[in-house]
């Protein structure tokens, strides 16, 4: 009964067999943002941004030759919505143990919306280093933003209800790899 | 003042008359006229009881009033209140006030306080010792002159042995009894609760239970040396109970007490943190409540008392180490009772009664506590099934220091008359004249 | 540092207590809620710029009513490091004595608008007692001889840390149990995580009772010393042997010291805590307190991020403190 309900409100707006064209595109409009591959960095937003930030760098490994170490940033500490509700311990904090200072930071997320998370996640950042520029990429970009956050790479936009959820589906945590609309 | 009341198709419970029967109580001039099954004679004042008890005015051998010298906490005044209001028309207090009731004169002021105040009758009990320090024997014969009923140096124990025997020879000559307290007090210093897993558990200091059983056994000892009266107060564990059950069975003179918050609750109370239950003895663990209401049953356990410490709030405000020892208990005792002991079966309303009359009456030496004609008539009426609601923002007492608020009890004192005079009533109006007019309640 | 950053960033329960005042209540997944979410923090301790602003605009109170320096301190730089405003206040008996109850001079320091209090005090049951009557968050940083949480989480931490588990372990706690704090707090702490504790002392500082708490009591080291995987020895205090609990010190560092000879007979892995300030040559020799088994300076390193994590935890969901005119 809830799951018929849940198919009856999902719309698959990128299938499996579309997924991966989807990642190399994001991979080649990434790849022009950098200039000096020795000196970039790429931290991804927990946590489907650091599995996306992952496959991106696979990519670029087989393409390019480029290795870039990966870093994770937690956001939950620099959230501006702290005051409401519990606490939800957590398990994995931010994870980059390499300098960011005067480095080019890839900043890598599923989905862009009200732009709050790119803002906490730029705090964390801030808070660990200084680095040359930091350059937003992002999966999806749905609108509804709420601060003047705007991406530098996105793979995909699409119009969004603000009531409307756009979920990305990866393999790792969720069976399969798609982008979906839920009501 | 009335000249004579009817008390109509009561339930008369008068454990020293072995009397428990529907009948009418005619009271003239403040004494017990008659009991009959049927009073035709016309009265001044008729109250019809059907389905109340009908019992001698209750008496509470153990109280604190606080007076002289902490009156913030209680009166002779308002403790009497309280007592009234809880169904005792007789009270004795412990001598542990600022100073000690340790002199003639000082028996005599709490007599005169109780005049004044109109309530229960307060009998003094005089300290054993000079201030209370356990040093040197009190004038005990001044203070028998002054009206004391017996002596005890309540709040603290007769630490010593020689003082203790001391004592129970030199009060045989009046045949007063000593109220010792039983504690060794090297055993229980610093201590806030009965020592055991839960004091482990919340890290605080225990107060074992052969503190009060070593001093239980000494007292036995030196009552069967010297043949004086004793009784123990508020017994609070298994080990006190079978000592004093073996001293009764060889025909040594002892008698016990044994309070309702240690019917009523267990050391499991302590994990609240909260200072109202602290209390000395302390509250014990369920095997020592099953065996305090056994020695109840079986007669080992002759009184019930309230121990009724009052504290003003602020002192209860303190940390649990720093807090003082006791709750108050005069409001609450029956019908903590009731639910400890006549709600579980253990007890019936006679058995209950008689340790709230002739048990304590007969260690004080008080003519009191029966319904005997020509007796000044000192008369509680019980409604055994009223339901009520601890409130002790409601109570008669000045301190608030009680652990029971909130609960809800059966069984309570409606009417309650001293010396045939109506001191307290729930239900005034069920009192009428011939004329069929209202009394006001006092 | 952990390789896989791609694992499940989140737990799936919330916590929703205001309050941490003893380990005794806890269920077992809060307690490891709080160890990760304390393994998290410690990589904020090791940035240039140490600090992140999830109590920005909150206030911690630490309100002493016995003194000590490092809880004290350890909590204030962790309520710094969320960003929070600290006060501390110590209060001493001899202010108390001017007829002000404890919760009298709690409630106060509260109408300072206070978000969370940090209290120590030296009669159990403190705590609770104004985690009732106050409204704002109330932590635990040690009740008299009843709990002290936070040392015992970190403890319990390092131990995890060092060891990479609890459950299985043989914890052995060695001392005054009887009036520790510390040793309850890690009694329940441990056995709740599955670990095997045993109390170790003279029976005047073992109340027998301890046992339906599920431990061993031992009151020979020498005996249990080769089965144990971490030793946890507390603190003796000097004026239980003037009480006589024990008849001197000579003879409680005989049985009970923990030498160079004696961890011998320990397994070579064996670690070591010690909860807060040691009497050298009497609990431990200066050789094993500095020595390569000991992780006493990294309990403090932790206790940090452990009282971060308690900080964080509890700030969540909190009523704001009620205004007072």
């Amino acid at each position: 009964m809830e799951a018929g309900n849940r198919q009856k409100n999902l719309v698959v707006l990128v299938p499996e067999h579309e997924f991966q064209s989807l990642i190399d595109f994001l991979a080649d409009r990434t790849a022009r943002l950098v200039s000096d591959p020795a000196r970039t960095v790429v931290v991804g937003i927990r946590t489907r941004g650091v599995l996306l930030a992952k496959r991106l760098l696979e990519i670029w490994r087989a393409q390019l030759g480029w290795e870039m170490p990966l870093g994770a940033v937690d956001i939950t500490l620099y959230r501006d919505d702290l005051d409401r509700g519990p606490r939800i311990p957590i398990l994995k904090g931010t994870e980059i143990d390499f300098p960011i200072d005067d480095r080019l930071v890839l900043l890598v997320d599923d989905v862009l919306h009200t732009g709050r998370t790119v803002r906490a996640a730029l705090d964390a950042l801030s808070d660990l280093g200084r680095p040359l520029a930091v350059r937003l990429v992002v999966l999806v970009d749905r609108g509804g933003r709420e601060l003047p956050i705007q991406p530098d790479a996105v793979a995909l936009r699409v119009e969004a209800a603000p009531e409307e959820r756009i979920e990305v589906h990866l393999r790792e945590l969720d069976d399969e790899d798609a982008i979906v609309r839920r009501k | 003042m009335q000249r004579s009341l009817l008390i109509k198709q009561g339930r008369v419970i008068d454990p020293a008359q072995r009397m428990d029967t529907v009948a009418d109580l005619l009271v003239r001039d403040g004494r017990v006229a008659m009991i009959a099954p049927s009073i035709q004679e016309s009265a001044d004042e008729v109250l019809v009881a059907a389905g109340l008890i009908v019992c001698p005015g209750l008496i509470d051998m153990h109280v604190h009033f606080r007076e002289p010298g902490d009156e913030q906490s209680e009166t002779i005044a308002t403790g009497a209140a309280a007592a009234i209001a809880g169904g005792f028309t007789s009270v004795a207090c412990m001598p542990n006030t600022n100073p000690a009731i340790d002199t003639r004169e000082a028996a005599e002021f709490v007599y005169l306080q109780a005049g004044r105040a109109r309530q229960a009758r307060v009998y003094p009990v005089g300290a054993v010792t000079k201030a209370r320090a356990g040093e040197e024997l009190a004038e005990i014969g001044q203070l028998v002159e002054g009206g004391a009923v017996a002596f005890s140096d309540d709040g603290a124990p007769i630490a010593s042995a020689e003082i203790m025997r001391r004592a129970l020879q030199y009060t045989r000559m009046f045949d007063r009894a000593i109220l010792n307290h039983p504690e060794v007090p090297e055993l229980t210093q610093g201590g806030v609760m009965n020592e055991g897993i839960v004091s482990m558990r919340l890290g605080l200091p225990g107060m074992p239970r052969v503190a009060e059983e070593i001093m239980v056994a000494r007292d036995i000892l030196l009552a069967a040396d010297t043949e004086g009266k004793l009784h123990l107060q508020h017994l609070s564990t298994a080990g006190s109970v079978e000592l004093v059950r073996q001293a009764k069975k060889r025909g040594i003179r002892v008698t016990a007490e044994v309070c309702p918050h240690h019917l009523a609750l267990t050391d499991e109370a302590l994990t609240s943190f909260d200072s109202v239950y602290k209390v000395n003895p302390p509250l014990r663990t369920r095997r020592d409540v099953d065996a305090l209401i056994e020695g109840l049953v079986d007669g080992t356990i002759d009184v019930i008392a309230s121990d009724h410490a009052p504290h003003a709030p602020a002192r209860k405000e303190l940390e649990l180490d720093r807090a003082p020892f006791g709750m108050i208990g005069l409001e609450t005792m029956l019908g903590v009772c009731v639910r400890s002991l006549i709600e579980p079966g253990y007890l019936d309303w006679p058995k209950l009664i008689e340790c709230f009359t002739v048990g304590p009456a007969q260690i004080l030496g008080i003519d009191r506590g029966h319904l005997r004609p020509g007796v000044e008539a000192d008369i509680t009426i019980i409604d055994p099934d009223l339901e009520w609601t601890v409130d002790p923002e409601a109570f008669r007492s000045k301190s608030r220091n009680c652990p029971f608020a909130g609960w809800v009890l059966k069984g309570r004192a409606v009417h309650v008359f001293v010396a045939g005079e109506l001191k307290h009533s729930l239900r005034p109006d069920a009192i009428r004249t011939n004329t069929g007019q209202l009394t006001t309640p006092l | 540092m952990a390789t896989d950053l791609t694992g499940p960033a989140k737990a799936s329960r919330a916590w929703t207590r205001r309050h941490l005042l003893d380990l005794e209540h806890l269920e077992r997944w809060e307690i490891e809620a709080i160890l990760d979410t304390a393994a998290s923090f410690r990589e904020v301790s090791a940035r240039s710029r140490k600090k992140v602003p999830a109590l920005q605009g909150k206030v911690v109170v630490n309100l002493f009513f016995e003194p000590s320096t490092r809880t004290r301190t350890s909590f204030s730089l962790a309520a710094k490091r969320l960003s929070a405003d600290t006060i501390d206040f110590t209060v001493s008996a001899s202010s108390m004595a001017k007829g002000e109850t404890y919760i009298d001079t709690a409630r106060n320091i509260e109408a300072m608008g206070i978000d969370i209090m940090v209290v120590r005090h030296q009669t159990p049951g403190a705590p609770h007692v104004l985690a009732r009557t106050l409204n704002c968050s109330v932590v635990n940083a040690g009740d008299g001889a009843h709990e002290h949480p936070t040392q015992a989480l970190l403890d319990v931490f390092t131990i995890r840390d060092i060891k990479g588990r609890i459950e299985g372990l043989t914890v052995a706690l060695i001392g005054d149990i009887a009036h520790s704090r510390v040793a309850r707090s890690n009694i329940w702490a441990l056995t709740k995580l599955g670990a095997h504790v045993i109390v170790c002392g003279p029976p005047t500082l073992i109340p027998r009772s301890i046992a339906e708490l599920g431990v061993e009591i031992a009151y020979s080291l020498d005996e249990i010393l080769p089965r144990c995987d971490v030793l946890n020895v507390l603190r003796i205090q000097f004026e239980r042997q003037r009480a006589g609990l024990f008849p001197s010190i000579q003879e409680y560092f005989a049985l009970y010291g923990v030498t160079e000879e004696r961890l011998k007979r320990a397994k070579d892995d064996v670690l070591l805590l010690a909860p807060g300030p040691i009497n050298r040559g009497i609990e431990l020799t200066p050789g094993v307190a500095d020595g390569p088994q000991s992780a006493v300076l990294r309990q403090v390193t932790n206790g940090l991020a452990v009282r971060m994590a308690v900080l964080y935890l509890v700030s969540g969901g909190a009523p704001r403190p009620a205004l007072v005119h």
